[in-house]
C-alpha cells in the first residue's frame, strides 16, 4: 500500500527521558500511552464502584454500603449508606465515560494510530496534545474530591446521576459544594476533550500524506474524525447547560427554576443534546478499529468501504436529531414523541449497515481467530444484542413501561459495558505488539475474552428480565420479588471482576516474558501504515513522508 | 409463529448461556393477575387496562419476537462464517469487496422491519397520549420522599392526603416489603382517571406498569396521563426518577375496587377529612398556651 521511510537516528531530536518524556510530551504516542494508563486506572476505579453496587444488591435489604459509608465517611447510618449509593452511581457514571472509554479509544488508540494510519510524523497541534490529556487527571481529582464534600444537606457527594438533573442538582437536592466540584470536574474533561477534538480535525484534514484522500484513508482515522465533529458539536452545549447550572446554584439566576420562570426540562433538552451524541462518541471509535481487526483476521479489505465510513457519518448526524427520546415521559406532546420514535429508529439502518458488512467482510475470508478477532466478533454480536433492545427502547409507547428500568440499564450497557469495552480490549490486543513491541500470550488473553464474556453477559442479561418486570434504576434496595435476577447480575460482575485480573496478568505476563514481536505480527491482511513500521514505532515517525499509492477500495 | 411465546422466551437466557430454572419461570407464568412483580419474574406485569394490554401485545407479540429472530440470525450468521470461512476451511480469501445488490437489500429490508414497527407503535402511543373524556380526577404530587393524592371537590371529593411507605414494624401479612404505603389510593374499576402529575421539591416519576402510565413528576409543571382499570386488585409501581436518597422508598399504591366499594370509601375519606378539618379549627382557635 505505501512506501514508508521511519525515523533514521534520534540525534537530531531531543529525546527526552523519565519526567521530562511524559510530563512535558508532546509526542502522540507518548500521550497516548498517558491516556492509556489513565483509562487503566479510572476504569479500575469504576469497575470498584459497581462492585460496591452489586455487592449491595446481590441481596435484598441494606448491608454493605452502611460499612463502605463507614469507611469513606465515618458514618454508617443508613441515611448516610443511601446517599453513599447514589454517589457510587453517579461516580460510576461520570468515570466510565468521561475518564475510561473516551480516555482509551480516543485518547489512547487515536493518538497512538491517527497519525500513523494516516502518514503523518505527528497531531497537528502537540503542545495542545499534552495539555489536553494533563487536564484530565485534574478533572478525575475534582471529581473524586467531591465524593468527600458535602451535597445534600448533612450528606457527602452529589448523588443525582451522570444526568445531573436539575432541581435535584440545584440548591433544592444539593446545596453543598459537591456539585460545583462535578461541574468544574466536567468543564475540565469537557475542555479536554474539545482540545482534543480540535486537534483531530486538523490533523487528519492537513496532514493526510501525499495520495491518502479522505476515501483512502483507514476506517479508524474516518471514526475518529467523525467522533471529532460529534465532540466539537456537542460540549460546547453541555459546557452551556453546567454554566447555567452553576450560576442557577451560586449567581441567583433561575434558567432552570421554575419559581423564577426557569423550566428543570430545559436543562434535560441541553444535557440530551450532549448526551446523545456522547453515546456515539463513545461506540464510533470501537467501530472504526473493529473493522481494520475483522478485515486483518479475515485477509480480506473491508467490505462496503464508502458504504462503512458514511455510515458512521450518518449515525453521527442521526444522532443530533435524536436526543428527546430519553425523555419520552417528561410530558413531550404526541406529535413530539412521533417524530422522535421515528428519528431514532433511523439509527437502526445504518448501523445495520455497519454489522452487515463486517459479517460480509468475513464471508469468504481466511478467518484466524487470534485474540483480537475472537473480542471483535463477540462486539458484533453483542451489540447487536444491544442494538435490538434500543429499537425497543425506540418506540415511545413501549418506552412507557421500561423507561427507567433497569431494561434500560441492561440495553446501555450490552451497547457500552460489552460493546465499548469489547472495542477497547479488541484494539489493545491488536495493537498491543505494536505498543510495546511484545507479543501478549494467546491462551491468556483468550481466557481473557471468555471470562469477560460470561461475567457481564451473566451480569447484563438478566436485568432485561428486571426491567421488564418493573424494577426502577438507581435502586439501593427493591422488593423480593426482584431477589433471584440480582443475585445472578452480582455473580457476573465478580466475574467480571476475575476477567480484570486476568487481564492485568495477561500484560504483566508480555512485559516479562518480551516475546518480541517484529513489525507486523498479522500477516498480509494487516494493511495499515502501522504495520509498516517497527514495533514499537521510533520515537518520530514518518520525517520522510510516506506516498500512498493505488487504493484499496 | 409468535403463538407459542413461552419457549421463544426460554430462547433468551440460552443465548446469554444462563441455565434457567423451569419452577421460576413456571412460577412467573401462572399468576397473571398480580399487580406487582412475583420471584425470578421474566417479563412484563400483567396488564389491567387496554393501553396496558396493546402495550404487552406490542411488546410480547411484535418487538420480543424481533429482537429474538435478528440476535439469533446475527448469531447464526457469525458461526456459520467462523466455521465455513476459517482458515482451515478456506486458505485462500476472496478479495470481493462489494455487492451492490446486497448492500441495496441490508439497507432497504431493515427500513421495511422499522415502518412495520412503526405502524402499531405510533398507534399505541396516540392511545397512550391522547386523554379521552375522563370520569375522575386525581391530582398526584411527588415529594421527597412521598406522594401525596388529591381528590377535587367538583367530582364529589375535596380531601387529600399523604402516602408513604409502611415501615417494616408495622407491616401485616400480606404487605409487601418496599411497595406496601400507609394510604392507598382508591378507584373504580372500568372508570376512565385524569391524572394531573406534578412535583413540589425535585423531578419524580409517577409509575403504575399494569396501567401503562410512566408520567414525570416535574416542579413548576402539570403533566397528565389516563388509565381505565378494568381489573380489581392491588396496582404497585415505584418512584422512577431518581430524587435524593429515599429515592427507592417511595412506592406508589392503587386499589382498584368495585363502585360501591368504592364510594363507600369516599363517603368514609370526607368523614374523616372533615374531622380533620375541624380538629384544625379547634386547634386554630384555642389559645395558645
Amino acid at each position: 500500500m505505501a512506501a514508508s521511510d521511519t525515523a533514521h537516528a534520534d540525534h537530531a531530536h531531543d529525546h527526552p527521558t523519565g519526567l521530562r518524556r511524559f510530563l512535558f510530551s508532546t509526542n502522540h504516542k507518548d500521550i497516548g500511552t498517558l491516556y492509556l494508563y489513565f483509562a487503566v486506572v479510572a476504569g479500575v476505579l469504576g469497575y470498584l464502584l459497581s462492585l460496591g453496587m452489586r455487592l449491595e444488591l446481590a441481596h435484598p435489604g441494606i448491608g454493605v454500603f452502611p460499612t463502605i459509608s463507614a469507611w469513606m465517611h465515618g458514618d454508617n447510618s443508613i441515611d448516610a449508606a443511601k446517599n453513599l449509593y447514589n454517589g457510587f452511581i453517579t461516580a460510576h457514571g461520570v468515570l466510565m465515560i468521561f475518564f475510561m472509554v473516551m480516555p482509551a479509544l480516543i485518547g489512547g488508540f487515536g493518538n497512538w494510530f491517527v497519525p500513523i494510519m494516516i502518514g503523518a510524523p505527528d497531531m497537528a497541534f502537540p503542545r495542545m496534545n499534552n495539555i489536553s490529556f494533563w487536564l484530565l487527571p485534574a478533572s478525575l481529582s475534582l471529581l473524586l474530591i467531591s465524593m468527600f464534600m458535602e451535597g445534600a444537606p448533612g450528606m457527602k457527594g452529589f448523588g443525582g446521576g451522570w444526568v445531573m438533573y436539575p432541581p435535584l442538582s440545584a440548591n433544592t437536592g444539593h446545596p453543598g459544594p459537591a456539585m460545583d466540584f462535578v461541574i468544574l470536574s466536567l468543564h475540565i474533561a469537557g475542555v479536554s476533550s474539545l482540545l482534543g477534538a480540535i486537534n483531530f480535525i486538523t490533523t487528519i484534514f492537513n496532514m493526510r500524506a501525499p495520495g491518502m484522500t479522505l476515501h483512502k484513508m483507514p476506517l479508524f482515522a474516518w471514526s475518529v474524525l467523525v467522533t471529532a465533529f460529534l465532540l466539537v458539536l456537542s460540549l460546547p452545549v453541555l459546557a452551556g447547560a453546567l454554566t447555567m447550572l452553576l450560576t442557577d446554584r451560586n449567581f441567583g439566576t433561575t434558567f432552570f427554576d421554575p419559581a423564577g420562570g426557569g423550566d428543570p426540562i430545559l436543562f434535560q433538552h441541553l444535557f440530551w443534546f450532549f448526551g446523545h451524541p456522547e453515546v456515539y462518541i463513545l461506540i464510533l471509535p470501537a467501530f472504526g478499529l473493529i473493522s481494520h481487526i475483522v478485515s486483518t483476521f479475515s485477509r480480506k479489505p473491508v467490505f462496503g468501504y464508502l458504504g462503512m465510513a458514511y455510515a458512521m457519518v450518518a449515525i453521527g448526524f442521526v444522532g443530533f436529531i435524536v436526543w428527546a427520546h430519553h425523555m419520552y415521559t417528561v410530558g413531550l406532546s404526541l406529535n413530539t414523541q412521533r417524530y422522535f420514535v421515528f428519528a431514532t429508529m433511523v439509527i437502526a439502518v445504518p448501523t445495520g449497515v455497519k454489522i452487515f458488512s463486517w459479517i460480509a467482510t468475513m464471508w469468504g475470508g481466511s478467518i484466524s481467530f487470534r485474540a483480537p478477532m475472537i473480542w471483535a466478533i463477540g462486539f458484533i454480536f453483542v451489540f447487536t444484542v444491544g442494538g435490538v433492545t434500543g429499537v425497543v427502547l425506540a418506540n415511545a409507547g413501549v418506552d412507557r413501561a421500561l423507561h427507567e428500568t433497569y431494561y434500560v440499564v441492561a440495553h446501555f450497557h450490552y451497547t457500552m459495558s460489552l460493546g465499548a469495552v469489547f472495542g477497547v480490549f479488541a484494539g489493545f490486543y491488536y495493537w498491543f505488539p505494536k505498543i510495546s513491541g511484545y507479543m501478549y500470550n494467546e491462551t491468556l488473553s483468550k481466557l481473557h475474552f471468555w471470562t469477560l464474556f460470561t461475567g457481564v453477559n451473566l451480569t447484563f442479561f438478566p436485568q432485561h428480565f428486571l426491567g421488564l418486570a418493573g424494577m426502577p434504576r438507581r435502586y439501593i434496595d427493591y422488593p423480593d420479588a426482584y431477589a433471584q435476577w440480582n443475585l445472578v447480575s452480582s455473580y457476573g460482575a465478580y466475574i467480571a471482576g476475575v476477567s480484570l485480573l486476568i487481564f492485568f496478568f495477561t500484560v504483566l505476563e508480555a512485559f516479562s516474558k518480551k516475546r518480541v514481536a517484529g513489525d507486523n505480527p498479522w500477516g498480509p491482511g494487516a494493511t495499515t501504515l502501522e504495520w509498516t513500521l517497527p514495533s514499537p514505532p521510533p520515537f518520530h515517525q514518518f520525517e520522510t513522508l510516506p506516498r500512498i499509492v493505488g487504493g484499496d477500495h | 409463529m409468535f403463538d407459542n411465546l413461552a419457549s421463544l422466551r426460554a430462547w433468551r437466557p440460552a443465548v446469554a448461556g444462563l441455565a434457567l430454572s423451569a419452577a421460576i419461570s413456571a412460577q412467573a407464568f401462572a399468576e397473571e393477575t398480580l399487580g406487582h412483580a412475583v420471584p425470578g419474574q421474566m417479563s412484563l406485569l400483567a396488564p389491567a387496562t387496554p393501553v396496558a394490554e396493546n402495550l404487552d401485545f406490542f411488546h410480547n407479540k411484535i418487538l420480543l419476537p424481533l429482537c429474538i429472530i435478528i440476535s439469533l440470525f446475527v448469531l447464526a450468521l457469525l458461526v456459520y462464517v467462523m466455521v465455513r470461512f476459517n482458515e482451515k476451511a478456506n486458505p485462500v480469501p476472496s478479495r470481493t469487496t462489494h455487492n451492490a445488490a446486497l448492500e441495496v437489500a441490508w439497507t432497504i429490508i431493515p427500513v421495511l422491519i422499522l415502518v412495520l414497527i412503526a405502524v402499531p407503535s405510533f398507534r399505541l402511543l396516540t392511545q397512550e397520549i391522547a386523554v379521552p373524556k375522563t370520569d375522575m380526577t386525581i391530582k398526584v404530587t411527588g415529594k421527597q420522599w412521598y406522594w401525596s393524592y388529591e381528590y377535587p371537590k367538583e367530582e364529589g371529593g375535596g380531601f387529600g392526603f399523604d402516602s408513604m411507605l409502611k415501615d417494616e414494624k408495622d407491616m401485616k401479612p400480606g404487605d409487601l416489603r418496599l411497595l406496601a404505603v400507609d394510604n392507598e389510593v382508591v378507584v373504580p374499576v372500568n372508570k376512565s382517571v385524569l391524572l394531573q402529575v406534578t412535583a413540589a421539591d425535585v423531578i419524580h416519576s409517577f409509575v403504575i406498569q399494569p396501567f401503562g402510565v410512566r408520567i414525570d413528576a416535574v416542579p413548576g409543571r402539570m403533566n397528565t396521563s389516563w388509565f381505565k382499570a378494568e381489573k380489581e386488585g392491588v396496582f404497585y409501581g415505584q418512584c422512577s426518577k431518581l430524587c435524593g436518597k429515599d429515592h427507592a422508598f417511595m412506592p406508589i399504591v392503587f386499589r382498584v375496587v368495585s363502585q360501591a366499594k368504592y364510594d363507600a370509601w369516599l363517603a368514609d375519606q370526607k368523614k374523616k377529612s372533615a374531622s380533620r378539618e375541624s380538629e384544625v379549627k379547634f386547634a386554630a382557635a384555642a389559645p395558645r398556651n
